[in-house]
Parts: structure tokens; sequence; C-alpha cells
């Protein structure tokens, strides 16, 4: 403990300062590629292998940060009751879109992989990549895929949603704040919902509705559609 | 921050982390197929509703994790680096798989939603 401490509390300020740091870079340069989290992510994963740091040292300190996930996660039922008129006014049309939204990326997703030629195993861990961290790797662990390999995806494909999904949706023509902001946490869960809470609280409590139903309209489908397709 | 405002905030962040372990709780108990800090979600936003759980005791605490949420998921970002020999072997395919359902979600998500709402 006495060793492992001062190495815990330099991880968690070496991530603060590379995300604060990205963010600066970030707002001053309007670049949606400088992503803080994929920034931040590469600057100190490029550290860690220039200093010959294993990953699970680095995560002592690191997972006193990803620990707060759980609470922040809890933490959207504030925009959600501040939302609650916008959101219960469009109850079904967000219950259908996400429906279809699981079913699509699914599909895509797993189809892509074995069209590209990935072994069983890939299909089954990119299948769920779309949903939060735990679930997905739960759905993962059932269906014989590869889980830290969903967990890794599952930040990735964050990370992507949420640099491609504003200006995507924008020239789609994609007005409504509920959409977009649907859009990014179905598409891309926590790292989306960040990236929506940027836009507006309306954009943010939407896009924490949209992990919960993703994630379990996922958890449902994905055993199913593997099962039978792939 | 003054004195009062700080013990607001660490009271709503005791709050937050009551929430998470009932939704865990209710996730071991039930079965259900979702993360507890969703259940957690789904329960504060009901006990805001009914006024279980005033807003402004939550509120600051609530305010601050969502202002940062970004840094929390640098960790597990970091965490690709563990894939490195896989993600090169296997890149075309989890790249591909990647951004087409990543895009198909994105598209058929966010055009549906702003059809049925038309221009309202």
């Amino acid at each position: 403990m006495a060793e492992t401490l001062p190495g815990a509390v330099l991880a968690v300020v070496a991530t603060a300062a590379a995300y604060y740091g990205a963010q600066w870079v970030y707002r001053r340069t309007r670049l949606l590629v400088l992503n803080p989290v994929l920034v931040a992510s590469a600057v100190v994963i490029a550290a860690l292998l220039l200093l010959g740091v294993p990953y699970d040292a680095y995560n002592r300190g690191g997972r006193v940060l990803s620990y707060f996930l759980g609470p922040a996660v809890v933490a959207l039922g504030v925009p959600l009751h501040l939302q609650w008129g916008e959101i219960a006014r469009r109850g079904r049309s967000i219950f259908a879109s996400i429906l279809a939204g699981s079913v699509v990326g699914i599909l895509t997703a797993a189809g892509a992989a074995s069209l590209l030629g990935a072994p069983p195993e890939i299909v089954r861990s990119v299948a769920p990549r779309s949903v939060t961290t735990p679930i997905a790797m739960a759905i993962a662990q059932k269906t014989g895929g590869i889980p830290p390999l969903t967990a890794a995806l599952v930040i990735g494909t964050g990370v992507l949603g949420s640099v491609v999904g504003p200006p995507l949706l924008r020239r789609l023509g994609v007005r409504s704040r509920t959409a977009l902001g649907l859009a990014l946490g179905s598409a891309a869960h926590g790292v989306g919902t960040a990236r929506a809470l940027e836009e507006g609280e309306v954009e943010g409590a939407a896009a924490g509705l949209a992990i919960g139903l993703m994630g379990l309209a996922t958890a449902v489908l994905t055993p199913l559609i593997v099962r039978l397709l792939f | 921050m003054k004195p009062r405002s700080l013990l607001v905030f660490l009271a709503g962040l005791a709050v937050l982390l009551a929430f998470l372990y009932a939704g865990e709780w209710v996730v071991r108990a039930t079965g259900v197929p979702v993360p507890g800090s969703v259940v957690g979600m789904v329960l504060l936003t009901l006990a805001l509703r009914l006024g279980i759980v005033p807003l402004a005791l939550v509120r600051s605490a609530a305010d601050l994790l969502l202002r940062h949420m970004g840094l929390l998921f640098v960790p597990p970002g970091v965490g690709l680096m563990l894939y490195g020999g896989l993600l090169r072997a296997q890149w075309l395919p989890i790249a591909g798989a990647s951004v087409c359902g990543t895009l198909a979600v994105l598209l058929v998500v966010g055009s549906l939603q702003q059809r049925q709402e038309g221009d309202g």
C-alpha cells in the first residue's frame, strides 16, 4: 500500500492533466477529432508504453476515477427529471426508434465483422458494442464473445459516435434535440451522453434514457440474433 | 466553496451512491439484464418526481459528475492498450464492424426519431 499509493495518486493526477489539457485544446480548436477522451487515452497509453508501466499498475489509480462512472450514470436521473415533460410526451416514438436502432446495430456490426472474415468469437464480441460497458460485457459473456475485448470496443465505439454523431446528424437534417440525444446515447452510450450534455440538458437527458433502453433491448436481442444468424 | 454548500454536495454524493447500491440490489434480486447504475438512474428519477428526494439536495453533486463525465472514461479507454495484438491481427473486421454499426445506429435512431416528431 505504501508503495502503490503514490503511484495511484500519480495515475489520477496524470489522467486529469491529460484530460483537461486535451479539453483545453479541443475548446480552442473546435476540431471534433480531437475528442478529449480519445486524445487523453492516447496520451496516457503513449506515456505508459514509453515508461514501461503496465496497465494494471496504472489502473490502481485509474479505477478510482472509473468508480465514479456508477454515480455519474445515477446522476443522469437529474436531467431526466427536469426534462420529464419533453421525454414523456414522446414515449412511444422513443421506444420505437431505439428498438429499431438496437436491431439494426446488432445486425450491421455482426454482419460487417463476419463478411470481413472475423472468427465467431470476434463477431460475438463486436455485436453488443453499442451499449454501456457492464451490459455489453455481460452480453458478450452470454453469447460466447471475449468480454474484455468487448469492453475495449465499447469505449472505441463511444469515442467514434461522439466525434461523427453531431455533424452527421445535423447534415441529415436532424434538428430535434431529443433525436440528437437519443442517437448519441444509443450509438455511443456514456461517452455519447457526455457529448450530448455539451449540447444541452434536453440532449443529455434523452441520451441518458437511451443508454438504459438500448442496453435492455440489446441484452434481450443479441443472443437471439447471434444464435439465429451468426 | 462555502461550508454549507460543501455539506450539501457531500450529502448529494451520498444520495447518488445510495441509489447506485439500491440499483445493484434490485439487479441481484430480480436478475434484470441491466447494470445497477441504470436501475439507480430510473429510481432517482422516480424519487425526484415523487418529491421523496428534493432536487436541491442532489443537484450540485450531479452537475459536477456530469460535467466531468468524460474524464471518468479515460482509464477504460487506456485499457485498449491491452488488446494491441488482437486489434492488430483482426483490425479490419473490428474497425469495419465498429464503424458500420455506429453509423447505422446513429442514422436509424436519429432519423426515425426526427421523422416521428416532424417539426414539432
